[in-house]
């Protein structure tokens, strides 16, 4: 590794987020539709005919604050001065709520939920997988095989559903949702951490569950050609025990390919798994997008985005760095 | 000549498959001196990598070693447990790869790999001396120590080749096994990594078993050759013998299928096809393409006999010379 391709490559992460940047400002306004006098055609709606006189003055004045009345290259110069700020403006559905706000306070229990989750189900998929390829392991778990299958082809939203069923409403074990029994202060204690687990529990394992199948069927897969190389033999040949076979000769090299689906996915950790926070009312960021594009709020969406290819660009560039002290024969030399 | 180191007695080697046994190896019996560089040839399919393989029990899958013993000074490999041969490989018999490109493993430095084998066979010594044991290993195959903390990615091919010979002697074993080792590299590099090989071994005086077809390469490392046809040892002798005066028809078409420098003449191949061995013909395997073939052929196999000192051959055309009936 050298310090010119660091450079480089760090160039190419920041080009990245300024054409994210770029294309999230744009898409949005070419969306038909005026979020604000959506907004208020729905409280004109809902407020009997009270507010029919001086809706345009109204959305005008709206427009002016939000900044929606001025040319789009200004907006856009605007937009960027406010990101280097980490502001991202008001959200327009729970206005005065700033966007910055509510990320943050959804974004730590979506990393929890789901960062810990895809992490579990890939230890233990990747370490099943290399098992199912291993000649010598009992035949009853070769049986695994065609249950990893259909489990891998279960949507983790279906899986939910069916969890809730099994230990919500036919057994009540666990709670029906949220991240924490509602009402109740959270402190740094193993109370609260019981309390936060336990409603953790079964999103966790409809994610850990649903995405096992595929991680251990991929890795098996690797495996099973990784086995077949003359390195495996020879390692048998030199007399080595069968556990430094699997773990430093096999595992090792079947999971390098795993690594790079695993960092791609920890990336996308930040926008959530959105089905399964919605049927778990989770409030982490994946409910949130969900209930801002509900409500065509462009600025939560923007801003959710935003974060989120910040996060699988940064997840790459740490993987591009990283990847030659995991995988010895790839190096990067400028030319 | 001194005790043998390993003796092959009566090997039977089948291979379950869909079609049926295919009877890979049928009773190949043969010794190996202290020392002694034993050439095993044949056509691709005779049996000779079983065989070889069979010795370090690297069988995998279908194979099966239905009969026979294979004694190492002493100990009847084929009796032991997983456990007890794994603790044998590399130590007793080692083995140097044959695709040696892919034999190394590429996350790991050249170091590691050497140092597993100490570990695996509970020889590892103390941390200040096991680099220098590395380095001296390197040395000896004519690498430099350097190349321990290298990626095999960084070495050539025939760097890697001897590598492999580093390891199959690290911990002295009596018998090193080569199946085709060079077959992967260029001529040059061959001749180089098969005088590498020829000297660690003569200063170890460790047995070498050396599988292969290339007749040339054979002529001039191994001191005696076994010919094998269909799973069966037809001819074993010294290299001179087996050059100069062929006797099975077999090897006297093989020989006789060598490109000649001096005189300019048609290539000559052995006409016909290797026997299925999935269903051999009956008597001796090689009557079918034998221009020799006469009754006895198709009704019994020919055991191998003595017709000369230390010369053997399974063919009914020696039968009246017959003295001993096992192999030396």
């Amino acid at each position: 590794m050298n310090l010119q391709y660091v450079i480089r490559r760090t160039g190419v992460f920041i080009l990245v987020v300024v054409l994210a940047v770029t294309v999230n400002f744009m898409i949005p306004r070419l969306i038909p539709g005026d979020p604000i006098e959506e907004k208020l055609s729905q409280l004109t709606a809902t407020s009997s005919g009270n507010l029919v006189t001086g809706i345009e003055e109204m959305a005008a004045a709206y427009r002016t604050q939000f900044g929606l009345d001025r040319p789009l290259v200004e907006q856009y110069v605007n937009y960027w001065r406010d990101i280097l700020r980490l502001d991202f403006g008001y959200s327009l559905s729970n206005y005065p709520e700033t966007v910055s706000n509510s990320i943050s306070a959804a974004l730590p229990w979506t990393v929890f939920l789901v960062g810990t989750s895809t992490l579990i189900s890939f230890v233990i998929g990747s370490l099943l997988g290399g098992l199912l390829a291993w000649p010598r392991i009992p035949r009853v778990l070769r049986g695994l095989i065609p249950v990893l299958m259909v489990i891998s082809a279960v949507p983790y939203f279906l899986l939910g559903i069916i969890l809730i069923y099994l230990f919500v409403i036919v057994n009540r074990i666990f709670p029906a949702g949220g991240a924490y029994t509602f009402g109740s202060t959270l402190h740094w204690d193993l109370e609260s951490l019981g309390d936060i687990l336990h409603h953790a529990f079964l999103p966790g394992m409809s994610i850990v569950v649903a995405g096992i199948g595929a991680w251990a069927l991929n890795m098996r897969g690797m495996m099973i050609s990784v086995l077949g190389e003359d390195f495996i033999t020879l390692a048998k040949a030199k007399g080595l025990r069968e556990k430094r076979i699997f773990l430093w000769y096999g595992l090792r090299n079947g999971l390098l390919p795993q690594l790079t689906t695993l960092a791609l996915t920890l990336g996308y950790v930040v926008s959530g798994s959105i089905l399964v926070e919605v049927i778990f009312s989770y409030p982490g960021i994946g409910y949130k997008l969900y209930q801002a594009i509900q409500t065509k709020d462009f600025f939560v969406v923007q801003g959710i985005v935003l974060v989120l290819i910040v996060s699988i660009g940064f997840a790459l560039y740490v993987l591009d760095l990283v990847y030659p002290l995991i995988d010895p024969r790839i190096q990067y030399d400028v030319r | 000549m001194n005790a043998p180191v390993l003796q092959v007695d009566s090997l039977h080697i089948h291979y379950q498959t869909l079609a049926g046994m295919v009877k890979a190896v049928n009773g190949v019996s043969f010794n190996l001196y202290k020392g002694e560089r034993l050439g095993l040839v044949g056509e691709s399919g005779s049996g000779k990598s079983t065989t070889a393989l069979a010795i370090i029990r690297m069988l995998e899958g279908p194979a099966r070693i239905i009969d026979g013993a294979i004694n190492l000074s002493g100990t009847n490999l084929l009796a032991l447990s997983d456990d007890e041969m794994r603790a044998v490989r590399f130590d007793r018999v080692s083995m140097v790869p044959q695709g040696a490109m892919n034999s190394l493993n590429p996350v790991m430095r050249i170091r590691e790999q050497i140092r597993d084998i100490y570990e695996a066979h509970g020889k590892l010594p103390k941390r200040s001396e096991l680099d220098g044991k590395i380095a001296h290993l390197l040395t000896r195959v004519g690498l430099k120590p350097e190349v321990a903390g290298m990626f095999p990615h960084e070495l050539s091919g025939g760097m890697k080749q001897r590598v492999c010979i580093a390891m199959a002697i690290a911990l002295q074993p009596q018998v090193i096994l080569a199946d085709e080792p060079t077959s992967a590299l260029d001529v040059v590099v061959q001749r180089q990594v098969m005088e590498t090989l020829g000297n660690v071994q003569q200063e170890l005086g460790a047995a070498v078993i050396l599988v292969g077809h290339d007749m040339g390469l054979m002529a001039q490392f191994v001191d005696r050759i076994g010919v094998m046809y269909a799973g069966r040892l037809v001819e074993l002798a010294s290299v001179e013998q087996i050059f100069k005066a062929p006797q099975h028809p077999y090897t006297q078409q093989l020989i006789g299928s060598i490109p000649n420098l001096e005189q300019k003449k048609l290539f000559k191949g052995i006409p016909g096809t290797a026997p299925s061995l999935l269903d051999p013909p009956s008597g001796c395997p090689f009557h079918p393409r034998c221009s020799e073939a006469f009754e006895p052929c198709t009704l019994d196999v020919p055991p191998l006999r003595e017709t000369a000192p230390s010369c053997w051959v399974a063919c009914h055309l020696y039968e009246k010379v017959v003295s001993h009936d096992h192999p030396a």
